[in-house]
């Protein structure tokens, strides 16, 4: 939306956008009344309670228990409204659909890396098909940033050790911004780019257009054969280390009597710091891999930790119903 | 009457003409006027800072300055802005004017230490210009891990040293000022006969006290992290660097509230004053101001609702933060009831205090924004922040503090300044502040993120009104250097009262005498009591 000209109100280009820019609007509307009331108050006050005379003094009004408690109770009201209203879309924000088409993106002074699942690999392009769900999963080589897609009405730091994670589903095809939005050092503004929206088909044939090396999952295969993963993780689970088949979704009982549910985080530390949990039934031989690993070929092996998982969708559907 | 008003023959400003009379004194007025002296350098070493940063973003390329010296531009604008200028203003100078002659005292509690404290701030200052000088810092004013810990190789153990050191003087402002406000109170000054200007002093040192030993100790644990290797903010050493934002946010969100509670306070006593009436709902106004500086520690991590927190943990900061707006907007609602049936004068200060509720109404409004989850996702990190903390803190903190000025320079001084020149001042701050921020508002939600050298062409003619507003704001901080100045040898003799206000430090002359009062007063009514001081025909002129 512009005006003279000048745009004042960005694109909207995603389902969020929608839901977000509502509630901002409810919220313009509601601080603009209370602005121009108050200013419309003294105003008029100053300019009808003028002092006429030196020496003038005001009337003698100690206060008003009614009136202070309905200027506390109201807008006690109105900002628990807001407040529900804003934790509704906010959950609803930070919840990913299981459905959601799986990306990861890696921010590294200054770029961000995109993969897909398919294989592509981009740098400050994300191309993503329009109408699905679409979750990336964040990680950071280095310092703090933060993934903001302005027309999608979301962000999400970049925190280096861990994922981090937001999702959106884009309903308008075109190409708009991708900005990192946590200052991360001398060419934090170069660390732009630019998503593209496109028709379900159009993305199938870009998908075809690259994806040299295989697909994400087989790039993890083939690290976890060069990392040598494979010579303890057998499948038949009589390795040294235990089986992964299977494994992602489940619970997993630890030394010490602990247990845990596998993911995406749980599968990282395994990697990089592998003696923070041990497998029931183990010993803890495996080297850990902090520092050896970048975080793309890490993302790789954890998606072929998964593809190891193929019932994994199936199941937590059943679980659902 | 002006003509037979002349400066009294003895006060605390001619108790002593050498420089060591003034760099050894224990007159908290004194102090006052060197704390004065030294943030205002730092104001308008800070506001070069701004320059070269609006400078830089008249145009979307990052062609007037190269990338790292506009990083370390606004980092240095903010922490100077923010640990040196903002958080000392009013309480060092205006608190530690007017604090003791309010509550009838001839001194803070602890004379000696506020000497101390002074010392203790140029000392911290001293440490983190000389890191300017030697190249500067490029952190941000947040320093946030682990950019600062190990991926910057700017200056930045200096710099921190200097807010590490200088955070010992606000601690001791904080406590001479509780103390002094316990023990110091002349006979009658009952708690709720205290000027609204000491219940907000008093909240605000609660926050100086116990906020700022926490910022100390993470600068520590920075420190020992920079220095020596340590890991605690490192991830691939089973550190967290979103640690430091918890840590440093437990300071640096209730330091907000040390900016702006001493204003509100200011704010109080501008509005009663000039509308010569007792403030509305007196007790709402006291008790908001401890309301605010207590909720101000539990909402630190609604700068973190997209630094990975839980979804409930934003929720419950989210709930909390929406519960400071309240007192805040009871303020307004008593300040606005307050004008009705008063008897209004337009002098400056109190054109500064109308400037101050239309601005401090925009940054508690936008907060509203920011505190609601949804939006902030949306918000987080772009020029909407920008504006909406600058409408606080400069806005809110820097038009009280100017319109304080304006109002007990008389008191100060013993000179009136140009009324003309000083409306002129009034309206173009507003004007300029207005001009300068409300465009980052909107480019904000139109997505530019803050810390940005460069940005998209097509936010640039929000970002071009933005600088241009800056000029004219820059015009209006410089005016009244000018006329103040002037003043000082020029003006006309003010009076003890010119502005036939209520309160105990208009009793005094203009200038006040070394020990304030010749005589310990006695308090016989409540503050604001217009009709006593008539009934009286005390120094109205």
């Amino acid at each position: 939306m512009t005006i003279f000209g000048i745009p004042i109100f960005p694109d909207q280009a995603s389902t969020f956008a929608r839901d977000v820019d509502m509630l901002y609007f409810f919220i313009l509307a509601v601080t603009s009344f209370f602005a121009l009331a108050v200013a419309v108050s003294v105003i008029y006050f100053g300019l009808r309670y003028h002092r006429t005379h030196e020496g003038e003094i005001g009337a003698r009004i100690e206060g008003s228990l009614p009136l202070e408690l309905l200027w506390s109770v109201i807008p006690t009201i109105i900002a628990m409204f807001m407040f529900g209203w804003g934790a509704t879309v906010y959950y609803h924000l930070r919840r990913p659909p299981d459905e959601a088409m799986q990306i990861y993106a890696v921010g590294k002074q200054w770029m961000w890396k995109f993969q897909h699942p398919e294989g592509q690999r981009e740098i400050n392009e994300l191309h993503i098909p329009v109408g699905r769900p679409i979750k990336i999963t964040i990680s950071s080589e280095d310092v703090l940033h933060s993934l903001y897609f302005p027309a999608f009405r979301t962000k999400m730091d970049a925190i280096p050790g861990r994922y981090t994670e937001l999702w959106f589903e884009a309903d308008t095809p075109g190409s708009y911004h991708i900005f990192c939005s946590e200052y991360c050092g001398t060419n934090h503004s170069g660390m732009i780019g630019t998503v593209t929206v496109m028709e379900a088909a159009e993305y199938q044939a870009w998908l075809q257009g690259g994806g040299e090396g295989g697909t994400l999952s087989q790039r993890g295969a083939r690290l976890f054969e060069n990392l040598a993963c494979n010579s303890c993780h057998l499948e038949s689970g009589r390795g040294r280390g235990p089986s992964l088949k299977d494994i992602v979704g489940s619970t997993v009982d630890l030394e010490g009597g602990s247990s845990v549910t596998v993911d995406d985080a749980y599968l990282r530390e395994s990697i990089l710091n592998s003696q923070a949990k041990i497998v029931k039934g183990f010993t803890p031989l495996m080297p850990t891999f902090q520092g050896l690993i970048s975080e793309e070929n890490l993302v790789a092996l954890i998606e072929h930790v998964k593809s190891l998982s193929p019932a994994q969708k199936g199941q937590e559907e059943i679980v659902k119903k | 009457m002006l003509d037979t008003l002349k400066i009294p023959q003895r006060h605390y400003l001619n108790a002593g003409h050498s420089l060591k009379s003034w760099l050894l004194t224990k007159d908290h007025k004194r102090i006052a006027i060197m704390y004065l002296l030294s943030i205002s350098v730092m104001f308008f070493l800070g506001g070069l800072f701004a320059v070269g940063v609006r400078l830089e973003l008249a145009t979307p390329q990052g062609d007037f300055v190269s990338a790292d010296t506009y990083n370390k531009f606004f980092t240095m604008h903010g922490v100077i802005m923010v640990f040196f200028f903002l958080i000392p203003s009013i309480p060092a100078v205006l608190g530690n004017f007017l604090i003791p002659p309010m509550i009838g005292a001839k001194d803070l509690a602890f004379p000696r230490i506020n000497l101390l404290s002074l010392y203790i701030y140029w000392l911290g200052g001293l440490f983190t210009l000389a890191a300017m000088v030697m190249g500067g810092v490029d952190t941000g004013w947040t320093f946030y891990t682990p950019y600062s810990a190990s991926a910057s190789n700017t200056h930045i153990i200096p710099t921190a040293l200097g807010i590490f050191i200088a955070g010992f003087s606000s601690i001791l402002t904080g406590l001479n000022c509780v103390v002094t406000i316990h023990r110091m109170r002349a006979p009658g000054m009952t708690w709720f006969r205290l000027p609204l200007f000491v219940w907000a002093h008093y909240a605000t040192s609660l926050v100086q006290v116990l906020g700022t030993p926490v910022i100390a100790i993470t600068i520590v644990m920075l420190f020992v992290e920079r220095a020596f290797g340590f890991g605690i903010f490192d991830a691939a050493r089973g550190g967290d660097p979103v640690l430091f934002q918890h840590l440093f946010w437990f300071y640096s969100h209730p330091a907000v509230y040390i900016m702006i509670l001493p204003a509100l306070g200011v704010q109080s006593e501008l509005i009663s004053a000039f509308s010569r009436k007792r403030i509305f709902g007196y007790s709402f106004v006291a008790f908001s101001s401890l309301a605010i500086a207590v909720f101000g520690f539990i909402v630190w991590a609604h700068h973190m609702f997209v630094a990975g927190i839980s979804t409930y943990a934003a929720m419950v900061f989210s709930f909390l933060s929406f519960s400071v707006a309240i007192p805040s907007a009871v303020k307004m609602f008593n300040w606005s009831a307050t004008l009705y049936k008063g008897a209004v004068s337009f002098d400056t200060p109190m054109l500064y205090a109308y400037g101050f509720m239309g601005l401090f109404a925009i940054g508690g409004l936008t907060g509203l924004f920011l505190a609601t989850l949804g939006v902030d996702v949306h918000m987080h990190d772009t020029y909407f922040v920008v504006a909406h903390f600058h409408y606080i803190m400069v806005g809110g903190a820097i038009m009280g503090y100017l319109g304080g000025l304006h109002y007990w320079w008389p008191k100060i001084t013993g000179r009136m300044y140009s009324e003309f020149f000083s409306r002129v001042s009034a309206i173009t701050v507003f004007v300029g502040f207005n001009v300068t921020f409300f465009p980052q508002l909107v480019v904000g939600y139109l997505g530019m993120p803050r810390r940005y050298h460069a940005y998209p062409d097509e936010m640039q003619v929000l970002n071009v009104m933005s600088s241009a507003g800056a000029t004219v704001l820059a015009l209006g901080y410089v005016l009244p250097v000018i006329y103040f100045l002037w003043s000082l040898n020029y003006g006309p003799v003010a009076g003890p009262n010119p502005w036939g206000a209520s309160g105990l430090e208009w009793q005094m002359q203009s200038p006040p005498l070394p020990e304030n009062f010749t005589e310990v007063p006695e308090v016989t009514h409540e503050p604001y009591e217009y009709e006593h001081i008539v009934a009286k025909e005390t120094h109205l002129v």
